[in-house]
C-alpha cells in the first residue's frame, strides 16, 4: 500500500523566550489514498497544529521540522513558497471548524467557490461558475443556481459548511483536511455533513484527515485513529482496534468519559486535570501527571512504541515491561 | 480666480464627464449589489434632507465645472465669453455684476448712497470688488468639493496602501510605516502644511497634495489596525489554505472588508479638509475662490459701521451647509452600515 501522506517525526515549535517549545513533538503517521484517519484528543493536544503543519500554514513565528513530510510523492518542506501555494487547494484542501467565519462576508458564496477553481486552473469564469454550480449540487445545496449569488449571512450554518466543502472539493484534492468540521453545527446537521463527507470520500477516493474530539464522529467516519496527547501520538491503530481494545490509559479514559445510557445514574468518569501548557510538558510520558496507572519510569523516560496488535501501537510504559496481553490488564473498558 | 485645473477648460470638462460616468457606473454597481443598495437606501431614508443638500452642492459644483467659449446666443453675444471659457454657472447666474458695493437687496450703493444700476437684484449684496456675493458663494462650492474630493483621493489611497501593507506583512514594513506615521503625527499639522505649501509650486493641485500628505496618517493607523484583525480571521486563513497569494488575499479579502471604513472615513476627512483649506486661505496660502478666502478678504470689512456682514455670511452659510450635510450624510451611512443600529430597518 503506497501512502498518500507520510509524516515522520513532525515537530512544530514556537519560540518562547530563549528556548523553543514544541507543541507538536515528533509525531508520525501515514494516510493511504481514500483512507480516513482521525486525529483525536482534547483541546490543546496539537491536533489542529498538526493539520496546519501539513499545510505549512503554521502561524508565525512557528517552525515546522520533519524527517519526512510527503504528500503524493512530494516532500512538502522542500517546496518553495509559490510551489507550496500551488499544492494548497489543489492536492490538499482544508475545511475549517467555524463555517460562520470561514466565508468572506462581503463576497457572494458562488464567487468564493469559483475563486478556488480559478486559482488553480486556467478556465473561463463561465466554466468556473458551471463548476461551482455542479459542486453546489454535489454537496446537496438546494436551489443551487440561486444560492450561488447569496452572501454568507443569507445561509444557515449547515449550508455554509456545505459551501466550505464545495470550496475544498473544487479542484479534486487528494487529501482533505477537516478540522472539526461538525463542531459548530447542531446534531442533525452534523449527521448530514458526516454523510456528505463519507459520500465524497467514497465517490472520489479522497483521503480525509479528520480532526475531532468527538468520538461519535470518529466512529461514523474513520478507518484509522491516531489519539494525540500533548503534542505526541499516544496510540494509533484501526478504528475497531482502538475503540474496542484501547491500550493507552488516555484512550481508555477518553472512552470511559463518553456518557452512555447503560450507565445511567452513575457519576460520569473524567480524566482529572487538563492538558499541561506546552512549556510545562513532563519530561517522561506526557500523560503521567494525569494517568491513573502511572509508575516509576513514567515521569522519567519517554515511552517507546509498543505493538499491541497488527498495525496497532501505543506509547505506554505499562505495556512495555513486562509484556502483557491486552485482555489480562485490569482497567479494560468497553466503549 | 483662475486655478490650475481651470487653465484649460477642456481638462475640466473631461474630468466632469468622467465623474458623471463614474458616478453612473458606481450607481449601477450598487443597484446590482443588494447589501450596498439596501444600506445606501437606508442611509438616504435616515437623512433625506442632508443627502439632497449635498446633492445640490454637487450639482452647483458640476455646473461650475463645465465651461466653454463663445456666446450664449447670437441675440445676446457675450464679449468676454468670446475669449475666455465661462462655466454653466457663470452663464446662468453671473453676468449681473456691477462695479459697486451694496448690501443685500439694496437699491442704493453702500456708504456712497448712489442709486444702483440693478436695484434689489443682489440677494446677498456685492463685495468690495463689486462681485455678487451669492454668485461668489456658489462658485466656492466647486473649490470646496475640489479640495475635499481631490485631496481625499490622494490621502485615502495613500493611507490604505501603507496601512494594509503594514498590517498585513508586519515586521520591518510595519516598523517603517509606523515610523513615518509617528514622525508626521508629531509635527503640528498647520506648520507642516505652511512649510509644504511654501515649498511647493502654487496652484490648487499642489495645495491638495500638501493637504493629502499631511492628512493620511489617521486613516492609515485605522486601516493598519483593521488589517491586523482581518489577517487573522478564518476566511483569510481559508483563502490561504486554498492557495491564494498575498496579493489576492489583500485585494479580494482584505480591501473589500475595509470598504465601509473607507466610506465613513472619506466623509469625515472631506469635511476636515474643507475646513483646513479655509484655515490656509485665512493665512493667504489657500486656493483662490474658496470660502476661506472670502472670509479672509471680508474680515476687515466687519469693522465698518454699519457692519458689512453679508460677505462673511455668504461664505459661512456655504461652508456650514456643506459641512453639516456631509457630516449628517456620513452619520447616516455609518448608522446604515453598523449592524447594531440597523435594528429598525424594514
Amino acid at each position: 500500500m503506497t501512502s498518500l501522506l507520510e509524516v515522520e517525526g513532525l515537530t512544530t515549535s514556537f519560540p518562547a523566550g530563549a528556548r523553543s517549545v514544541a507543541v507538536v513533538d515528533g509525531i508520525s503517521f501515514s494516510l493511504a489514498a481514500g483512507e480516513v484517519l482521525a486525529l483525536v484528543g482534547e483541546s490543546g493536544c496539537g491536533k489542529s497544529m498538526t493539520a496546519l503543519s501539513v499545510m505549512r500554514l503554521v502561524p508565525r513565528p512557528g517552525q515546522v521540522a520533519a524527517k519526512r513530510l510527503w504528500l503524493d510523492g512530494k516532500e512538502l518542506l522542500a517546496l518553495s513558497v509559490p510551489q507550496m501555494r500551488r499544492v494548497r487547494g489543489s492536492s490538499v484542501a482544508m475545511i475549517f471548524q467555524e463555517p460562520m467565519t470561514s466565508l468572506n462576508p462581503v463576497i457572494r458564496v458562488g464567487w468564493q467557490v469559483m475563486e478556488s477553481v480559478l486559482l488553480h486552473e486556467s478556465v473561463s469564469k463561465r466554466a468556473a461558475r458551471a463548476r461551482a454550480l455542479d459542486l453546489f449540487r454535489r454537496v446537496g445545496i438546494p436551489d443551487p443556481n440561486h444560492r450561488l449569488d447569496a452572501f454568507p449571512h443569507q445561509l444557515s450554518g449547515g449550508l455554509k459548511q456545505r459551501v466550505m466543502i464545495a470550496m475544498a472539493l473544487a479542484t479534486h484534492p487528494k487529501l482533505l483536511i477537516a478540522d472539526e468540521p461538525t463542531t459548530a453545527l447542531d446534531v442533525t446537521i452534523q449527521a448530514q455533513i458526516l454523510e456528505l463527507l463519507r459520500e465524497v470520500q467514497r465517490e472520489s477516493d479522497t483521503a480525509i484527515l479528520l480532526i475531532t474530539h468527538d468520538l461519535g464522529v470518529v466512529n461514523e467516519l474513520a478507518d484509522r485513529i491516531a489519539v494525540m496527547y500533548a503534542g505526541k501520538v499516544a496510540e494509533q491503530g484501526s478504528r475497531m482496534d482502538v475503540l474496542k481494545n484501547p491500550s493507552h490509559p488516555y484512550t481508555k479514559g477518553l472512552l470511559r468519559a463518553i456518557p452512555a445510557l447503560a450507565r445511567k445514574g452513575e457519576r460520569l468518569y473524567e480524566i482529572t486535570g487538563t492538558v499541561p501548557a506546552p512549556r510545562d510538558f513532563p519530561r517522561g510520558c506526557r500523560f503521567c501527571t494525569r494517568c491513573p496507572e502511572a509508575f516509576e519510569p513514567c515521569a522519567e523516560r519517554v515511552p517507546e512504541a509498543t505493538t499491541v496488535g497488527p498495525a496497532h501501537e501505543a506509547y505506554c510504559h505499562a505495556l512495555g515491561t513486562p509484556p502483557v496481553g491486552p485482555s489480562e490488564r485490569s482497567h479494560e473498558q468497553r466503549p | 480666480m483662475v486655478s490650475a485645473l481651470t487653465n484649460s477648460h477642456h481638462t475640466s470638462n473631461v474630468v466632469v464627464l468622467l465623474l458623471v460616468l463614474g458616478g453612473l457606473w458606481l450607481g449601477w454597481r450598487v443597484k446590482r449589489n443588494e447589501p450596498w443598495h439596501d444600506a445606501l437606501a437606508d442611509a438616504f431614508r435616515r437623512g433625506p434632507t442632508a443627502w439632497c443638500v449635498l446633492g445640490l452642492y454637487v450639482l452647483v459644483a458640476l455646473a461650475d465645472s463645465v465651461a466653454w467659449k463663445g456666446g450664449v446666443s447670437a441675440a445676446a453675444p457675450d464679449q468676454v465669453a468670446r475669449f475666455e471659457a465661462k462655466s454653466l454657472l457663470d452663464r446662468a447666474v453671473g453676468g449681473k455684476t456691477e462695479k459697486s458695493y451694496s448690501a443685500p437687496l439694496a437699491t442704493r450703493e453702500f456708504a456712497r448712497d448712489r442709486p444702483l444700476v440693478r436695484p434689489g437684484t443682489h440677494l446677498l449684496g456685492t463685495d468690495k470688488l463689486g462681485r455678487d456675493v451669492l454668485f461668489v458663494t456658489l462658485k466656492g462650492a466647486r473649490v470646496a468639493l475640489l479640495v475635499g474630493g481631490f485631496t481625499s483621493l490622494i490621502a485615502i489611497p495613500l493611507a490604505l496602501l501603507f496601512g494594509v501593507l503594514a498590517g498585513y506583512f508586519g515586521k520591518w514594513i510595519d516598523d517603517g510605516v509606523f515610523f513615518v506615521m509617528s514622525t508626521l503625527a508629531s509635527m503640528p499639522s498647520v506648520l507642516l502644511l505652511v512649510a509644504m505649501i511654501t515649498a511647493l509650486p502654487r496652484g490648487t493641485i499642489w495645495v491638495c497634495v500638501a493637504l493629502g500628505v499631511t492628512s493620511w496618517v489617521g486613516f492609515c493607523r485605522l486601516a493598519r489596525g483593521e488589517t491586523f484583525k482581518l489577517r487573522e480571521l478564518d476566511y483569510v486563513n481559508a483563502a490561504r489554505a486554498l492557495g491564494a497569494s498575498h496579493a489576492r488575499i489583500i485585494v479580494r479579502h482584505i480591501l473589500p472588508n475595509l470598504l465601509h471604513l473607507v466610506l465613513i472615513r472619506f466623509v469625515l476627512l472631506f469635511s476636515a479638509l474643507v475646513l483646513s483649506e479655509a484655515v490656509l486661505s485665512w493665512l493667504n496660502i489657500g486656493v483662490d475662490g474658496s470660502w476661506g478666502q472670502m472670509v479672509a478678504q471680508a474680515k476687515n470689512e466687519l469693522s465698518r459701521d454699519p457692519i458689512v456682514w453679508w460677505n462673511v455670511a455668504g461664505a459661512t452659510v456655504g461652508l456650514v451647509g456643506l459641512l453639516l450635510s456631509i457630516n449628517v450624510v456620513g452619520d447616516t451611512i455609518r448608522d446604515a452600515l453598523d449592524p447594531r443600529t440597523r435594528g429598525d430597518r424594514a
